[in-house]
C-alpha cells in the first residue's frame, strides 16, 4: 500500500503502483464529481423525478396527452400484453392494482388493466421553472443583486487600498513602517470568529447594521492582500520612480500611473481571490443583515432551506446559480488560482 | 482620473512628498482599526462586563464573572454537570471534530499530494478536480450534502434498493457527527494537498535517482527520503488544519440544520453565534467571554504555527 506512495518509478514498466494511483485519483475524482454533477442534473428534475428510484441519469418527465372528453391531460403508459406485444395507453384513473386506461386513437372507450402490465412513458424534459419561479417568488434577483453589488465594490476597494498601503510599506522609508506592517499582518492571527461580537457592535455604532456597506467595509483590508502586494513591488526597481520624480510627477501619479500599471499580475491575484471570498462569504454576512431585502444570496440560501425544506427542486436550481459564477472562474483560471494558493498560502 | 489626481498633489504640497506614504496607508490602518484593532480591545473588555445591554458605557462591570460561569463544570469530562452545559458540549464537539477532521484531512491530502506528483499524465486535470470544491461556498457544499444524505436522498435511494433498510443518516447522532467530518474533509482536502504538493515538487529529484542507483526500496525511500524531507510542510499544514478546525461554522451549520440532532453538532463558534444573536438573551458578555478563550487557544496554534513556519524555512 505505501509502495505506490513513492516518487520513482521504473521507466518503461507499469508497476503495481502506477495502478493504484490511477486508482486513486479516478476514485477520488468520482468522490469529488458525483455530488456535484447528481445536483446540477437534479436541479433540472421536476418535483415528482427528484425524488423517485431508481434514480436517471438524464432529466426526464412523465409524457402527457390531452384527450377528448377528459378535463386533465392524461399520462401516457405502455402496456405490455400476456401474448408479449405492446400498446400504448393512457391512464385515466389508478385503483389499487388495477388501473383504468383508454387507448388514445378511441378515446371513447375506457377498460380496465393489472397496474403489473403498465409502464410509465418519459421523455427527456428540463424543468427550467425550477430556475425561473424562485426569481420571480422569492426574492431571489433581489440576492443575487445584493451579492453582485457587494462582490464588485468590495474587490474594487480591495485593490485600491491594499495597493495603497502596498505602496507606502514598498517605496517609501517612514516612521513606524515596521510597526505598521507587523500589525497589518498580525491581523491575520485574528480570525472573525473571535471578535464577531464586538465588530457587530463596531457596526452598529457606525450605524451600519442591516447594510450592505456593513459587510463590504468590514471586508475590504485584508492582510493577505497587502503582503501580496507589496511582496511584488519590492521586485519593481526604485529607478523608475526616481525617474518620475525627476519628471515632477506627484508621489500619487507615480503610484497611479507607473506601480499600479506594473502590478497587474498580483492585482489579478488578489481580485480573483477577493471575487471568490466575497461571493462566498457567509457567518459575516449573516451577523450584519437582518431583512430579507438585505440578504446574500448565501444568507437567501441558506434560508430558503428553512422557508420551504422538502422543495428540493427550488434550492438545488437555486444552488446552482450559486455554485455556477465560481466554477466559471475557476475554469478559465484554474491555473493562476492554484499556484497562487500553493505560492502564498491563502485561500 | 484627475479628479483625484489633482487633490493628491495639492495634498502632497501642503504636506511634503515625505509625508505622503501616511497618507496612502490611512484608509487601511483606519479599517483595520476600526474593524479588527478596537473589536480585539472591546471583545476583552465585553467579556468583563455583564447585563443584555448593547452599549458598552451600559453594562455593569462583573469582573471574572463570564469566566467563571463558563468554567464552571462539575466534570469537565461529562458537559451536563457544567453550568452552561451547551458551551461544553461544544467544546467537546469540537474538541472530536478538530482530532478526526485535522487527521482525516492530513492523510488524505497528503496521499492525493504523493498521487499527483507520481502521475506523469493528468496532474494538471486531476489537481483542478481535487481543488475545486475548495472553492465552493459552504452553503452550497452544505445543501448539497445534506441533499444527498436526506431521508428521499441519493445515498438512500441505493441502500433501500440494495440492503432493504434506511438510514436517516443526518438525524442520528453518530452519522452526523461522521458526516460533518467527512463533508469537511470533502470540501478543504484539495487546499491542504496543494501545499504538500508544491512542497513535494521542491524536493529535488536526484536525491531519489541517488537512491535508485543505491538500490533502494520505494518502501524505504518514502520513510527515509520523502517523509523527513516533508515533515516542516507537514507540521505546518496540521496546525493549519487545527488552526481552522477550531473555527468550524458554516458548512456544518448549513449541513446539519443548525448543530443537530439536538447538539450533537453544536460547535464553539456556534455558541458564540447563538449566544450573542440567535436568541431572545443576548448575552454578549458571556460570548465574548468564549470568544476570548478561543482566541487564546488560537494564538497558541498561531504562534506555534509561525514558529514552526520559521522551522521549515531554515
Amino acid at each position: 500500500m505505501i509502495a505506490f506512495l513513492t516518487r520513482t518509478r521504473h521507466p518503461g514498466r507499469t508497476d503495481m503502483t502506477d495502478w493504484l494511483a490511477w486508482g486513486w485519483a479516478i476514485l477520488g475524482t468520482l468522490v469529488v464529481a458525483i455530488p456535484i454533477a447528481w445536483a446540477v442534473i437534479s436541479s433540472l428534475k421536476t418535483e415528482a423525478e427528484i425524488n423517485s428510484f431508481p434514480p436517471a441519469l438524464v432529466p426526464r418527465a412523465a409524457q402527457t396527452i390531452t384527450v377528448e372528453g377528459q378535463t386533465k391531460p392524461l399520462s401516457m403508459w405502455i402496456r405490455t400484453m400476456p401474448d408479449g406485444s405492446e400498446q400504448t395507453v393512457a391512464l385515466v384513473r389508478r385503483i389499487g392494482l388495477s388501473a383504468t386506461v383508454l387507448d388514445p386513437s378511441k378515446p371513447g372507450e375506457t377498460f380496465r388493466v393489472p397496474v403489473a402490465e403498465l409502464r410509465q412513458l418519459k421523455e427527456l424534459h428540463l424543468q427550467w421553472s425550477n430556475y425561473s419561479e424562485p426569481m420571480k417568488q422569492f426574492n431571489f434577483l433581489r440576492y443575487l443583486w445584493n451579492t453582485v453589488f457587494v462582490t464588485v465594490v468590495a474587490t474594487v476597494l480591495t485593490l485600491l487600498l491594499n495597493s495603497m498601503a502596498a505602496f507606502a510599506l514598498s517605496k517609501y522609508r517612514f516612521a513606524g513602517r515596521n510597526a505598521m506592517f507587523a500589525l497589518i499582518l498580525s491581523t491575520m492571527m485574528i480570525p472573525l470568529s473571535v471578535i464577531m461580537v464586538p465588530a457587530f457592535m463596531v457596526i452598529v455604532g457606525l450605524n451600519l447594521a442591516d447594510n450592505l456597506w456593513g459587510v463590504i467595509l468590514s471586508t475590504v483590508s485584508t492582510p493577505t492582500g497587502v503582503f501580496l502586494l507589496r511582496q511584488y513591488m519590492l521586485t519593481i526597481p526604485d529607478d523608475l520612480i526616481e525617474a518620475a520624480r525627476v519628471d515632477a510627477a506627484s508621489e500619487f501619479r507615480i503610484y497611479w500611473r507607473i506601480v499600479l500599471p506594473l502590478c497587474a499580475p498580483a492585482l489579478a491575484v488578489l481580485a480573483i481571490f477577493s471575487v471568490i471570498w466575497r461571493w462566498n462569504d457567509f457567518l459575516w454576512p449573516l451577523i450584519v443583515l437582518s431583512s430579507p431585502d438585505n440578504y446574500t444570496l448565501q444568507i437567501g440560501l441558506s434560508s430558503l432551506q428553512g422557508q420551504f425544506n422538502v422543495q428540493w427542486h427550488y434550492i438545488l436550481a437555486m444552488t446552482v446559480v450559486t455554485l455556477l459564477p465560481v466554477t466559471v472562474v475557476f475554469l478559465f483560471l484554474q491555473k493562476y488560482i492554484t499556484e497562487g494558493v500553493a505560492s502564498s498560502g491563502v485561500k | 482620473m484627475r479628479m483625484v489626481e489633482v487633490p493628491m498633489a495639492a495634498l502632497q504640497r501642503l504636506l511634503g512628498a515625505a509625508r505622503m506614504p501616511y497618507i496612502f496607508i490611512l484608509p487601511n490602518m483606519l479599517l483595520f482599526t476600526v474593524f479588527v484593532f478596537v473589536p480585539v480591545g472591546l471583545a476583552i473588555a465585553y467579556a468583563f462586563t455583564g447585563g443584555t445591554n448593547l452599549l458598552i458605557w451600559d453594562r455593569p462591570y462583573v469582573g471574572l464573572e463570564n469566566f467563571r460561569a463558563l468554567l464552571d463544570c462539575g466534570s469537565y469530562l461529562e458537559p451536563s454537570t457544567c453550568r452552561y452545559n451547551l458551551f461544553w458540549t461544544a467544546v467537546h464537539n469540537t474538541w472530536w471534530y478538530t482530532l478526526l477532521n485535522t487527521f482525516g484531512t492530513l492523510f488524505f491530502a497528503l496521499v492525493t499530494a504523493l498521487v499527483l506528483n507520481r502521475l506523469t499524465r493528468g496532474r494538471g486535470f486531476f489537481r483542478a478536480v481535487f481543488f475545486y470544491p475548495v472553492l465552493l461556498s459552504p452553503v452550497v457544499v452544505g445543501l448539497i450534502w445534506q441533499w444527498f444524505l436526506a431521508r428521499e436522498g441519493l445515498l438512500n435511494g441505493f441502500l433501500t434498493d440494495w440492503f432493504d433498510t434506511r438510514i436517516i443518516f443526518l438525524l442520528e447522532v453518530g452519522w452526523s457527527r461522521a458526516w460533518v467530518v467527512y463533508v469537511s474533509i470533502w470540501f478543504h482536502m484539495g487546499f491542504y494537498m496543494l501545499i504538500i504538493l508544491a512542497g513535494l515538487q521542491a524536493i529535488p529529484r536526484d536525491i531519489y535517482e541517488a537512491a535508485e542507483i543505491d538500490g533502494t526500496s520505494q518502501w524505504r525511500q518514502f520513510w527515509c527520503l520523502t517523509l523527513p524531507l516533508l515533515t516542516p510542510n507537514l507540521l505546518v499544514v496540521t496546525v493549519l488544519l487545527l488552526i481552522r478546525s477550531v473555527q468550524v461554522f458554516d458548512e456544518a451549520w448549513v449541513l446539519t440544520n443548525g448543530g443537530g440532532p439536538g447538539t450533537a453538532n453544536t460547535f464553539i463558534v456556534q455558541f458564540i453565534y447563538q449566544t450573542a444573536f440567535a436568541q431572545e438573551l443576548r448575552l454578549y458578555g458571556l460570548a465574548s467571554a468564549a470568544s476570548v478563550l478561543m482566541g487564546i487557544a488560537l494564538l497558541i496554534l498561531t504562534l506555534s504555527q509561525l514558529w514552526l513556519a520559521k522551522k521549515a524555512e531554515v
